[in-house]
């Protein structure tokens, strides 16, 4: 290191230097720093500092302040983590670090991703994970920035997925500038979104920074997956270090946490001895290896598995794959094992909204649960996103996916083939093949109206992109379905599955998140995110960062012109009370004006044509959009769509 | 607007399913405003081709059946009294039911030729 400046911009990292040789200013050259590897760093700033800061500043020539800053040694922090993005929205609170990533970082692994609203950052991290199965990171703004992103962090959360959000702060009062800097400073800057992220800290020194950033992403990355927080303080960051060294804590390989063997054995035990087992997935396959294991799993019971869709966890068109007959595959069932299942009870009760709330088993009596999940490692008190509880007979605690392999080797050391397996499955088969010729028939029902229906939308898309390696990175639930029920799912990439917080918005930021990770898979994949239009609406600035950024998605806008769940929910209590039937649109639909979508993406460089509400045009139009996302760029199509 | 006013008496003097077991003698224009004044498509689509409620159309069923169905739902679908939609309303949204056409048949549509 070339470093002769022990000098800071800013009074507070280095109080025993701003102390000792304030009055000398910048020039010492071999600063006292230059001997130790590690400097211990002091919080507080000293009386002699206080003293200096309020007296007419010794104000070093800015001319003079070069050298390496703490935020260089951050980057390097971050640069020993297998993390390739930083998605922002620049905010001053973490000026210093923005500044050293694009500079002294390189911009390169990480990368800085402009985008152009917390939301859409911290969703960005939320897609990105669920498909490249690591963690990328946040730099959110303080509060204010903090206050756009939380709801993403929420989503976050609740699906149980891995992030790393950075937060600016200014920690040093005498350290902020008047105004904006002191509205964008937190005592505790993570206190809003302690209740959803796993662990966050507030790095008060370097090589606390260093501990707890490395701290942070393990505990991401351990089951149950979850985002956490660290709060980059800015005069921490914009001070001056020379060249200290700081040791890093290496990221050692680390072992999943899998169920106990001996409760494995016996979940295997009970689900070999049933007549009628069936499993319940949910957020429980991440990757190809734990499709496989899930497959050979309920092949080897002969079981009927219900996904109910977190991941994509099981293929659609398998013949054990019962999820149209959940019902019925649980009234029948006499053992039920839930693997990640975010709400078993919700599973295995029926509830209808009612005036009068009424939950009902939809198992036999003496059915027997069995629950093999990570998530009971982790619950916080506040947000209710935990579910109701259910009694199970055998609770195994460990991740699901994990624990795949001891579980399917203890069912194989103990299932046999019998007469009974056979015709279940046999039963299961045809059951399979009845429901998707049910499906094909109910989607010719308005298959040539304009608006243009759901399942027609889905079936055009399909017929364009099945030859392609595909991804359906938005959930599939809004749009009733059509994709899991009519398309061929059989990869685990295929399908990003649901938001787990049901905060709206998500479908947009995480699909580009998503669109981003099957980016850099390489191959060619083409995301494809059918996108709501009150979805969109919530992060339209998802299109410029596409178009900026140059990630190929094909989005299509499923333009029904509402806010349609919440629509059918203000219809139901018209009709409950007897009243104004016709003004449940009020507040609820999104006419007068409509948005012209392709507009939209247009002004911010994004391929677009629309609105389509003739059925015919919609397969040529995707065949364009499609060239275009080939080409490695976005394309929106605006589709005016039947309500679901 | 004056066969209403028949039916009307008629219903005075009959219970209201008898009164609809009478020929449909719905006004489909009519129908069609009410299915989506009153919210009908959000939940069974434009077409009454189904979505979060059933499907509806095309091939509807009777409009005492409809009645019985709306005005006691047993399901999630929420409750319609005869204080905001008539039983003649429902006579209307039968004839708008009845105007649409079969769906294409499934062998004739290309891309709903998978899985099989
Ligand atoms: C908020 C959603 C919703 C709205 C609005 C709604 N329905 Fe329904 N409807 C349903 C659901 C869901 C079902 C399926 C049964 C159930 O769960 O109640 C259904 C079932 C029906 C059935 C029974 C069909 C059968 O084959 O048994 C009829 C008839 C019907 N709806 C007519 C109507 C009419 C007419 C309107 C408007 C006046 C309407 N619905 C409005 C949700 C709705």
């Amino acid at each position: 290191m070339t470093d002769t400046f022990d000098v800071k911009r800013r009074g507070f990292f280095g109080a025993v230097a701003a102390g000792a040789a304030g009055a000398a200013a910048s020039t010492i050259p071999g600063s006292p720093a230059k001997a130790q590897t590690v400097k211990p760093t002091v919080a507080a700033p000293t009386v002699q500092q206080a003293a200096a800061e309020t007296q007419a500043p010794l104000a070093p020539k800015e001319s003079e302040l070069v050298g390496r800053t703490a935020s260089d040694f951050m980057v390097d922090v971050l640069k020993s983590l297998p993390i390739d993005y930083v998605a922002t929205m620049p905010g001053s609170t973490f000026r210093g670090l923005h500044e050293s990533l694009v500079n002294y970082g390189g911009n390169k692994a990480p990368e800085l991703l402009t985008c152009l609203h917390e939301e859409v950052a911290v969703g960005m991290c939320h897609g990105y994970a669920k498909i490249a199965h690591k963690p990328m990171a946040s730099l959110i703004h303080g509060v204010v920035g903090m206050q756009h992103g939380s709801m993403a962090i929420y989503n976050c959360w609740a699906d149980r997925v891995p992030a790393l959000v950075m937060i600016g702060n200014t920690q040093a009062l005498e350290e902020r500038r008047p105004g904006a800097e002191w509205a964008h400073s937190a005592q505790d800057n993570a206190a809003m979104i302690r209740d959803f992220v796993k662990w966050d800290d507030m790095p008060v020194s370097l090589p606390h920074f260093a501990e707890s950033t490395v701290r942070a992403y393990q505990q991401s990355v351990t089951p149950p997956f979850a985002p956490t927080a660290i709060v980059v303080n800015g005069d921490l960051a914009e001070s001056s270090i020379g060249d200290v060294k700081i040791d890093i804590p290496a990221l050692g390989h680390r072992y999943m946490p899998v169920g106990d063997p001996a409760a494995l054995m016996e979940a295997a035990k009970m689900l070999a001895g049933a007549q009628a087992p069936v499993l319940v997935l949910d957020r429980c396959v991440r990757t190809q290896e734990g499709l496989a294991n899930v497959v050979a799993l309920a092949e080897a019971l002969g079981a009927a598995v219900i996904d109910k869709g977190g991941r994509m966890n099981f293929p659609n068109r398998h013949p054990l794959n019962q999820s149209g007959r959940a019902k019925t595959v649980l009234a029948e069932a006499d053992v039920v094992m839930g693997i990640e299942t975010a709400d078993l009870y919700g599973v295995i009760h029926s509830y209808q909204d009612r005036i009068h709330r009424v939950g009902r088993p939809l198992t036999k009596p003496g059915t027997k649960i069995i629950s093999l999940t990570a998530s009971e490692l982790l619950i916080h008190a506040n947000f209710q996103d935990f579910q109701r509880m259910q009694a199970a007979d055998l609770s195994i605690i460990g991740d699901g996916e994990s624990s795949l392999p001891l579980l399917l080797a203890a069912v194989r050391s103990v299932a046999t083939t019998s007469s009974a397996m056979t015709d279940r499955v046999k039963k299961y088969a045809d059951a399979a093949r009845e429901d998707m010729d049910r499906q094909r028939q109910a989607a010719t029902y308005a298959w040539d109206a304009s608006p243009i229906s759901v399942a027609r939308i889905c079936m055009e898309i399909y017929d364009k992109v099945q030859h392609e390696d595909w991804s359906l990175t938005a959930p599939s639930t809004f749009l009733s379905g059509w994709p899991t029920r009519l398309w061929n799912f059989t990869k685990a990439h295929q399908y990003s599955g649901e938001s787990g917080g049901y905060g709206v918005g998500y479908a947009s930021v995480a699909s580009l998140g998503a669109a981003l990770a099957h980016r850099d898979a390489g191959g060619g994949r083409i995301p494809v995110a059918v996108l709501g239009d009150g979805d969109l609406m919530c992060a339209p600035s998802i299109l410029w960062t596409a178009a900026h950024h140059s990630i190929p998605i094909l989005i299509v806008v499923h333009n029904n012109r509402a806010y349609h769940q919440e629509l059918m929910h203000v219809q139901r209590m018209a009709a409950r009370h007897g009243r104004g039937l016709e003004n449940a649109r009020v507040g609820t639909t999104i006419t007068n004006p409509n948005i012209a979508f392709a507009k939209l993406a247009d002004s911010m460089g994004v391929w677009s044509e629309g609105p389509i509400d003739d059925p015919n045009n919609l397969g040529p139009a995707l065949a364009r959009a499609l060239a275009v996302v080939k080409s490695g760029k976005p394309a929106l199509l605006d589709v005016i769509s039947q309500p679901r | 607007m004056t066969h209403k006013i028949a039916l009307l008496a008629a219903a005075l003097m009959l219970p209201a399913t008898l009164a609809l077991a009478d020929e449909p003698k719905g006004d489909a224009a009519h129908g069609k405003q009410l299915f989506l004044a009153d919210g009908c498509y959000e939940c069974h689509g434009y077409v009454g081709q189904g979505g979060p409620g059933l499907r509806l159309a095309p091939n509807p069923k009777p409009p005492v059946a409809i009645a019985a169905y709306i005005r006691n739902p047993v399901g999630e679908m929420p409750p319609y009294t005869s204080a905001v939609l008539s039983d003649q309303g429902i006579r209307d949204i039968y004839a708008y039911l009845s105007t649409i056409p079969a769906a294409p048949k499934l062998a004739d549509i290309p891309l709903l030729k998978v899985g099989e």
